[in-house]
């Protein structure tokens, strides 16, 4: 040790603390000796060993030291920097130190929960100790970087989560602009008839919230629109909106609905009707639509495929329909973004077995719900695929698309929810059907949702645990024939059963949105996998995302129901509120610098930045970091071919002096060596 | 075009006519069909059920040779348990490094040698509709079967061959009902056209064996159609050779003929009917085949004439092409 | 083997998942949810379904699974392996069966149709001739097993199948048998039965 070449900066004083954690630690490292071994580094004034560092009497003693023994550099040898860093550069920073003259030596998860060797364990545990030492004496005091924070807030996404999330801010006194593609907000949750397990009626309960959000005057409604481009970074995202034209002017139109009664042109209602109902070419989703403004399909508008009609701009009282309406591209600053984007329904129409779209008696769940619901193409009759039939018997098929490699492999949580309903309503409106419901494993977790599956054992319906094979129109007997057949064993019996019904509804899972992957990007997150963003973290931070100031809520962070749905978007709400109010954030420094003095503008940093922090200054020539944009991953220092990119606090110097520091008794084999020449 | 050819042990003689209607409908289409020299039996789904690496060594003899002999790299097996063993037994060497080696041995111990990979085992279902063409196939049609109402039977090997993927949908297939319509026939679209016909399952139990084929003809019966169309010697001697036992097994009177698809390819192209194979069926064809017209039937008039019509929309299903 | 780290000595499970080629070890995830049992068109006549024999190789109940019928009534139409959620190829798991069942001589034991002899019949001609010889199957196994029903098929079926010249009355060989001889000769001493 005293071989080694004395640090030019060899009037650091250091103070090396080893921590124990108990047995975690010291059951396999002698920290003793660790800390006696640091002290015979020139630049260690003090070295101790202690059993809780993270404790208050173990971040007392940095204090303390930093006071009474005038240190000047602080080197914790205990668990990773993902536990205690933040703990233990505040204490350097109570003692009197800039918190990042502060440096950690994973002596833990790198150590002795690595290696049941002793011997092995504690010889590394030096050599970290020894880096961490040599790196700390060129660390440089960083100051945090403060952002602002603009109060209003984009919310993407007009369903329940965003609905929720915006009046949590507007009733707060925030700003907060809602987007939603639809031309009417309300979600997958306006297209459903009864909620479980309360069976309150969905839209009874949801569009008193869709009149509060359109009456907020916080709240500036951006419905039939799209977010178009997203710039910045959190507290100062500029974002441009693409409102799609609906060929209504919103100031003359008062939502009578006689231009839809007028049109002549009907067509399948795809999107809200779930392709079961139609709607005429101007329309509203629904009558309780929010904004009341109708949209014009160009699609499949006669007018704009064979330029005759116009009868909508005829009988309009109020001229309001104006066939020349263009897009209009809307921008604004926000500070921070919520993305409550929902999802897609599975298509089973991809299990050819299930006869779904050949077979006309095979429904989706979507199909039934609107079948159901009162103001659905048959007012609220459970029939046929020919409208007019009552079936007498219905299976009601689970796991559809879901908990299957083939298709999806997670469960999509609220189907065995959902098929109860379901069996219910047919029930109620069918009190002589036979209801079969096939399932796996019946899932009902949440609170009052257990007491429902017993209600529903004791309305009758009858629980056949055996996955579905297959739905077939092929009968194998008279007694089959002009039915239905639904093969499937009935595992608890051990028989495999021929089922011949009316009606088969098919539970489909949920799926993330088709374009969510599209969505992430502008946004700079991530999807996982299965196409559902991600959260920061699954247990503790499952409404942030790596990207600062961006949210996520509800289905579209992963299948959920309508109570966890409200409680993130609360969550999320909650979150940008905190920012709003502290009103300035501080942000890590640990971010690179370009020297443009020294930069010759070969932008090879511009595109391997993977946050897009780089920008090209083309009057000067030269690159910039966009300090608050960057996360400090070190792609561009090290690509640099100048290498005139600083990466703060991880300095060539500071790195090199580390890898010095751990590779000690390498270097002092290599000195002896000479010494012997 | 140049293809190796496997014939499998039942076109030899059970399946001749499969085998003689296969040649003959190849040579307007251009393809050249060159049977391995000395192929052996491929083992069916018997020898599997007793010796694994017998079973794939039987097998991989076919594969070495046709790799040594062929111009090729294309084989050709009509017959779809011979598909699948062929094709099984090139996935599973490719796949298991430790089968691949024994397999490796066995046959060096013939003075053979087979690089899992080099050939490309398609069924004759495939190489017609994937390699030749639907518009090929239209072009040699001088006599459309008008009027002629064929049920496409698939069986279970070639839409489903194991954890492989097939060409076509392994529940609902459709290329060879895409080359019955391109012969003018009238395609039954049946919902048991992949069911299994029993296999082997006729010498092991009877009774479990006719309660498939039964299923099977009264499905295409209840479906109206005159013919049922197949592409695999066992269905076609299960469903042909064993009608007579279900209709005195369950008192039924199905009187189907069942054909390989290639046959009617061959009426179409107007080749004569003895250079077919026709005749060797159980189950007569002459009756089915006289309702074949010389004009195109006329479109079926909708039921639903002046009634509103309240039934709900269907889901649109994706282009079927 | 599992994914996990475990290091018990192999159980009934871990035999037949080592034996069986493809990416048997999903059998370990298999959710016992019946799809393949649903969809097995030979399913009502197996002693077990397939979904609860699998229950029973879990169990380890090595005996009662070898001596199911399951197997052997398996049809090869592959329905299960296509739709099983966790893609457990199901008919290769039947035909490792097959020949464990073999290899343990509980074949005798299985059932009265004799499908494990069938199997080997059909094999012996093969080796011997190098291609299938149906009639000399069907004839050697019914006239050992049935001897009466032997004899309907044979002025029946039989009687129909030779008139139109479809049936063979002597095999066929094929040319290099030596060759394929000595290959499957090795394959015997690599392989072993199961």
């Amino acid at each position: 040790m005293t071989d080694m070449k004395k640090s030019p900066t060899e009037q650091e004083r250091v103070g090396v603390y080893v921590c124990h954690c108990g047995s975690n630690i010291a059951g396999t490292i002698d920290v003793a000796e660790v800390a006696k071994w640091a002290e015979k580094n020139p630049n260690v004034v003090v070295s101790r060993e202690y059993e809780f560092m993270c404790s208050s009497t173990g971040q007392e003693l940095i204090e303390n030291d930093i006071k009474e023994k005038g240190l000047t550099r602080i080197v914790v040898a205990s668990c990773s920097p993902h536990m205690h860093e933040k703990t233990f550069r505040e204490a350097t920073e109570r003692g009197g130190l800039n918190p990042f003259l502060f440096e950690m030596a994973n002596i833990r998860e790198h150590g002795s929960w690595a290696t049941n060797d002793k011997n092995a364990a504690t010889i590394k545990a030096k050599a970290l100790v020894n880096g961490a030492v040599e790196r700390v004496v060129h660390h440089a005091p960083l100051e945090k970087i403060p952002v602002s924070i603009n109060p209003n807030t984009l919310i993407v996404g007009g369903g329940i989560a965003g609905i929720t999330a915006a009046l949590e801010l507007a009733e707060a006194g925030r700003k907060v602009f809602l987007v939603e593609r639809e031309g009417t907000i309300g979600g997958h949750m306006a297209q459903i008839d009864k909620t479980f397990p309360t069976l309150d009626c969905s839209a009874c309960i949801l569009t008193p919230k869709m009149v509060d959000v359109g009456q907020n005057d916080n709240i500036t409604m951006l419905s039939y629109s799209e977010v178009e481009s997203v710039e910045g970074y959190i507290g100062n995202f500029n974002i441009t909106v693409r409102k799609k034209a609906r060929c209504v002017i919103e100031d003359l139109c008062t939502s009578c609905g006689i231009c839809e009664e007028k049109c002549p042109q009907k067509v399948v209602d795809n999107d809200y009707g779930a392709g079961i109902s139609t709607r005429k070419a101007i329309y509203r989703s629904f009558p309780q639509a929010v904004p009341g403004y109708p949209v014009l399909d160009k699609e499949n508008c006669t007018y704009f495929q064979t330029g005759k009609c116009k009868v909508c701009e005829q009988v309009c009282p109020t001229h309001a329909i104006d066939f020349e309406q263009e897009d209009e591209l809307i921008n604004f600053d926000v500070g921070n973004i919520i993305l409550a984007t929902g999802y897609d329904l599975f298509d089973a129409r991809k299990i050819p077995q299930y006869g779904y779209g050949r077979l006309p008696n095979v429904f989706s769940s979507m199909e039934f719900e609107r079948m159901v619901n009162a103001s659905g193409p048959t007012s609220g009759h459970i029939v046929l695929r020919d409208g007019e039939t009552e079936p007498k018997s219905v299976a009601i098929v689970h796991c559809v698309g879901s908990r299957d490699q083939n298709y999806n492999e997670y469960c999509s949580k609220v189907c065995c929810m959902y098929s109860l309903k379901f069996a219910h309503l047919v029930h109620e409106h069918l009190p002589e059907a036979e209801v079969f419901n096939y399932y796996i494993d019946m899932r009902t977790p949440g609170k009052g949702y257990e007491e429902f599956y017993h209600r529903l054992l004791n309305e009758g319906t009858h629980f056949i645990r055996g996955r579905v094979a297959e739905i077939s129109d092929a009968n194998h007997h008279a007694d089959e024939e002009g039915k239905l057949v639904v093969q499937a064993e009935n595992t608890l019996l051990g028989i495999q059963q021929r089922n011949a019904v009316d009606m088969v509804i098919l539970s489909a899972g949920i799926q993330s949105r088709h374009d969510a992957e599209d969505v992430s990007k502008l946004f700079k997150m991530g999807c996982d996998y299965d196409g559902f963003f991600n959260e920061r973290h699954p247990k503790l931070a499952p409404v942030s995302t790596m990207t600062d100031g961006v949210f996520i809520a509800g289905a579209c962070q992963g299948p959920k129901d309508i109570p966890d749905t409200v409680a993130q978007a609360g969550a999320a709400a909650s979150q940008v509120a905190k920012l709003i109010s502290q009103g300035t954030v501080m942000m890590e420094p640990v971010r690179a610098s370009i020297r443009e003095d020294e930069c010759s503008g070969c932008r090879i940093c511009n595109t391997l930045c993977p946050y897009g922090a780089i920008e090209f200054d083309a009057e000067k020539e030269v690159s910039r970091v966009i300090t608050a944009l960057c996360q400090g991953c070190g792609t561009c220092v090290a690509a640099c071919p100048s290498s005139v990119i600083d990466g703060a606090h991880f300095t060539n110097t500071q790195v090199y002096a580390e890898l010095k520091g751990i590779l000690w008794d390498v270097q002092e084999e290599v000195i002896a060596k000479q010494e012997a020449i | 075009m140049k293809y190796g050819y496997y014939p499998g042990c039942s076109m030899e003689k059970n399946a001749r006519s499969y085998h003689t209607s296969t040649l003959a409908v190849a040579k307007p289409l251009g393809i050249e069909l060159i049977e391995i020299d000395d192929w052996n039996c491929c083992g069916a789904t018997e020898y599997i059920a007793i010796n694994k690496v017998p079973a794939y060594a039987l097998v991989s003899r076919n594969l070495a040779l046709a790799a040594d002999q062929g111009d090729s790299k294309n084989l050709v097996a009509p017959c779809s348990a011979c598909y699948l063993n062929l094709k099984k037994a090139d996935h599973c060497l490719q796949e298991n490094a430790e089968l691949k080696e024994k397999v490796d041995i066995s046959l060096d111990a013939g003075g053979l040698s087979y690089d899992p990979g080099s050939i490309n085992v398609q069924h004759l279902l495939e190489t017609l509709s994937v390699d030749i063409g639907l518009d090929a196939i239209k072009a040699q049609v001088k006599k459309p079967l008008h009027n002629l109402k064929v049920a496409p039977y698939y069986g279970c090997l070639v839409p489903r061959p194991g954890t492989m993927e097939s060409f076509d949908d392994p529940e609902h297939p459709i290329s060879m009902d895409k080359i019955l319509a391109v012969l003018g026939a009238t395609v039954v679209d049946f919902p048991l056209k992949a069911q299994c016909c029993g296999g082997h399952m006729t010498q092991i139990s009877e009774d479990t064996a006719l309660e498939l084929i039964r299923r099977l003809l009264k499905n295409a019966a209840d479906n109206e159609a005159d013919l049922i169309a197949t592409l695999c010697p066992m269905c076609q001697l299960n469903l042909d050779a064993y009608q007579d036992a279900v209709n005195s097994h369950f008192g039924t009177n199905f009187k189907i003929p069942i054909v390989y698809f290639t046959q009617l390819m061959g009426l179409a192209f107007n080749i004569p009917a003895d250079e077919l194979g026709f005749g060797k069926e159980i189950v007569s064809t002459k009756s089915a085949l006289s309702k074949i017209t010389d004009e195109a039937p006329k479109p079926k008039r909708s039921r639903e004439r002046g009634k509103k019509n309240a039934s709900l929309p269907m889901p649109i299903m994706a282009e079927e092409g | 083997m599992t994914d996990t780290y475990t290091s018990r000595p192999p159980t009934l499970i871990d035999k037949i998942i080592a034996e069986t080629p493809g990416k048997a070890s999903n059998l370990y995830a298999c959710l016992q949810c019946g799809t393949c049992a649903g969809s097995c068109p030979s399913g009502p006549d197996m002693d077990h379904s397939p979904r609860s024999l699998f229950a029973m190789i879990d169990s380890g109940m090595e005996d009662q699974v070898l001596m199911s019928n399951t197997p052997w009534y398996c049809v090869s139409c592959y329905y299960c392996m296509v739709r099983c959620p966790q893609e457990i190829p199901i008919t290769d798991i039947m035909y490792t069966l097959k020949r464990m069942a073999i290899e343990a001589g509980h074949f005798k034991e299985i059932d009265k149709d004799k499908a494990p002899e069938f199997s080997e019949t059909f094999m012996d001609l093969v080796e011997n001739n190098g291609r299938s010889f149906e009639l000399g199957v069907v004839m050697r196994h019914h006239l050992r097993y049935h001897p009466i029903s032997a004899v309907k098929l044979a002025t029946g079926m039989g009687l129909k199948m030779i008139t139109k010249g479809r049936m063979d009355f002597t095999p066929s060989k094929i040319k290099n048998l030596p060759q394929l001889k000595a290959i499957l000769k090795k394959a015997k001493e690599l392989g072993g039965v199961a």
